[in-house]
């Protein structure tokens, strides 16, 4: 999926929605209108009830998701529906907590089932994460970790090791959420990572417009985009052409245009 | 049992580091500063020489004469945190982490505070070195804790409302998490119990043994022996730790954590972690944890904020494991009688967490004729008295 991307000199969009925001019902359609505009690879985010690395937005996605039902179990039955119309890569995006009250070998083969194929922790550190990776890889899924600007070299070395899939830079110290100018220059981060590892290189946190896919994306195979998506969600969440905005939305940030 | 954590912060199962990737590095600079600062001959002076002029170490261990008699059982003391600067044991631990910061060249803190004792402990502590302070606190908290927030602005903190969640204790520290995670090179979090990613949990331990120490060494001078029971409150569980630490080694003596019961032992109406609570993480730990079936965080209650959160200390839950400390719940009520008895009886008004203390050793006193009870009396109760005043009405009312 990236090396197709790479090979149309563009870099992949790695969508990120809080599943369930709206509503458990909503997401799958929510999943094919990202895919139509243009997304690449879809995070679907478990909501927890205390997002400590979440900004306000995807804070109030992940209210609206728990207060309409949405459950880890019930992810999966959304991962389920999405599979029977489209191949689109699907990445579980959770806090630890709830996979861990569900059980990570009857998640990984739960998840496996329903068309789920990696699995990332936002709040897990790669020295913690041994049972966990075990337990997903023993069914094929991959564990994507996180990289950030204050990781140490030796910590970037962890990070490779225990990725598969891709591995995710965050592109700035933060919690989730739109920034109007992207402060921190990455591509030290990029070359960094790129010491240790062939896998692809996903960038994310902050990213909301085109431009800024573009000079991400100049940089590394893939480019994150969460907060601006679930914003979409949460302004049009009532409005019967919600599914219409967020493609709009997702092929604008892809291709550029008004 | 005295020589954990081992070196990744765990307390057998429990404990470790759940933070995202940002404050992994920062937290094992952390690690790294306080390992040095511990041996630190120089750190270890200048830490003793502010407990003592400033906060006002050593406190009394005081025998609560009146008290016993009126149980007619055992014979109870108070280890007297309440007497210190700033009213509650956290000054301990605040004047350590603040010198830490300092020696890391972090001149911005930030802290989390449920019943505001830690915050103004630490707004005092950032006054007292010219660090710029923000506290994170609860609306809620901040409504039943008014003074206390009142008393941290004029020390020159800036206090924070958060208004996630049930805008308690746990709504409060995923808040300075979030500020943390974005200022990280400049900033320090003083966490204010034995919470949180490791090293926090042994390092606030360590900067609260005093209590126990001391407590230990007095009793043998009062006493010529050591204590039977030792009882203490357990939110976070810094004061318990604090206390307990010193006796793990003695087999002889029982100790008891106090949970907050709250209403009744129903999800959400209390805070008892180790009556219903089942492992899991959150902000950083892995410990005993009031969730739902799901995997969500439960709410949780307590009339006392300090004693309000829905996961405990990890070395707590494996003291637990190990039977070596029991942990009971106190109701709102008892808590709050027992407030009452120990005003009307020895001249002091306790703090709502460490009523919870007082109670336990109210419910067990009579049938220990003969036993030596150490109680510590974590804070004081000023903090305390709109809540007092609405659940003694009568008091108000006679004139
Ligand atoms: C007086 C007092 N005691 C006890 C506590 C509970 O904290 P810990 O369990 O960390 O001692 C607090 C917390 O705010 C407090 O203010």
């Amino acid at each position: 999926m990236f090396e197709r991307r790479k090979a149309e000199g563009k870099p992949a969009l790695v969508a990120y929605l809080t599943a369930g925001d709206p509503s458990p019902a909503a997401t799958a359609g929510l999943v094919a209108a990202l895919e139509r505009g243009g997304a690449d690879l879809i995070e679907l985010g478990v909501p927890f009830s205390d997002p400590v690395a979440d900004g306000p937005v995807i804070q109030r996605g992940a209210d609206r998701a728990l207060k309409a039902g949405m459950t880890l179990s019930r992810v999966l039955d959304v991962a389920k529906e999405v599979r029977k119309n489209s191949q689109i890569p699907m990445l579980l995006f959770s806090y630890l907590n709830p996979m861990l009250r569900y059980g990570f070998a009857k998640l990984a083969k739960d998840a496996k089932a329903a068309g789920i194929d990696g699995v990332l922790m936002t709040d897990a550190s790669v020295e913690e994460a041994q049972t966990y990776v075990d337990a997903m890889r023993a069914e094929g899924l991959d564990t994507v970790f996180l990289a950030a600007p204050t990781s140490t070299e030796r910590r970037l070395e962890l990070v490779a090791k225990y990725s598969s899939g891709f591995v995710y830079l965050v592109s700035r110290t933060g919690v989730t959420g739109e920034q109007e100018s992207l402060s921190d220059p990455i591509g030290p981060l990029v070359a960094s990572m790129r010491k240790y590892t062939q896998l692809p290189l996903a960038v994310g946190f902050g990213i909301s417009k085109h431009e800024q896919f573009k000079s991400v994306g100049s940089m590394a195979d893939g480019v994150v985009v969460g907060s601006a998506l679930v914003r979409v969600v949460e302004q049009h969440g009532a409005s019967p052409n919600l599914e219409a905005e967020l493609e709009a939305f997702t092929r604008r940030l892809v291709d550029g245009g008004a | 049992m005295t020589n954990l954590p081992d070196a990744r912060g765990h307390f057998g199962p429990y404990g470790g580091r759940f933070v995202p990737e940002v404050l992994m590095a920062p937290l094992e600079e952390l690690e790294a500063a306080y390992a040095e600062a511990r041996v630190d001959p120089a750190f270890q002076a200048e830490l003793a020489d502010l407990l003592e002029n400033y906060a006002g170490r050593p406190t009394p261990l005081y025998f609560a004469k009146r008290l016993s008699e009126s149980l007619g059982g055992a014979r109870i003391y108070l280890k007297r945190e309440d007497l210190l600067h700033t009213g509650a044991h956290k000054i301990n631990n605040c004047i350590g982490q603040a010198l830490l910061a300092i020696r890391m060249g972090k001149r911005r803190i930030i802290a989390e505070t449920g019943a505001g004792q830690h915050g103004v402990a630490t707004a005092s502590v950032c006054a007292l070195f010219g660090l710029d302070c923000t506290v994170y606190m609860g609306e809620e908290d901040m409504r039943r804790q008014r003074l206390n927030v009142f008393r941290m602005r004029m020390l020159g903190a800036k206090v924070v409302g958060v208004t996630n969640g049930s805008r308690t204790l746990k709504d409060a520290i995923s808040e300075a998490m979030r500020d943390w995670v974005t200022n990280v090179s400049t900033t320090h979090y003083l966490l204010g119990s034995a919470l949180g990613a490791h090293p926090y949990p042994m390092m606030v331990r360590d900067f609260h043994q005093c209590i126990g120490k001391e407590a230990r060494q007095q009793i043998l001078a009062k006493e010529g022996r050591l204590p039977d029971t030792l009882i203490a409150c357990v939110g976070g569980g810094s004061n318990a730790i604090g206390l307990f630490h010193a006796f793990l080694g003695d087999s002889g003596v029982r100790m008891i954590g106090a949970e907050a019961g709250g209403r009744s032992l129903k999800l959400g109406e209390h805070a008892a972690r180790f009556d219903g609570g089942i492992p899991g993480v959150l902000q950083g730990t892995f410990s005993y944890l009031l969730q739902d079936d799901d995997g969500q965080i439960a709410l949780t209650h307590s009339v006392s904020a300090g004693l309000d959160y829905a996961s405990v200390g990890p070395e707590h839950a494996y003291l637990h494991d190990q039977k070596r400390v029991l942990y009971t719940s106190v109701s709102d009520a008892d808590a709050l009688a027992a407030a009452q008895r120990l005003s009307r009886t020895e001249g002091i008004i306790p703090a709502l967490e460490s009523s919870h203390a007082v109670a336990e050793a109210i419910k067990r006193a009579p049938s220990a004729k003969g036993e030596i009870f150490i109680v510590n009396l974590s804070g004081r109760g000023d903090k305390d008295t709109d809540i007092y005043r609405e659940n003694l009405k009568e008091l108000d009312a006679s004139e």
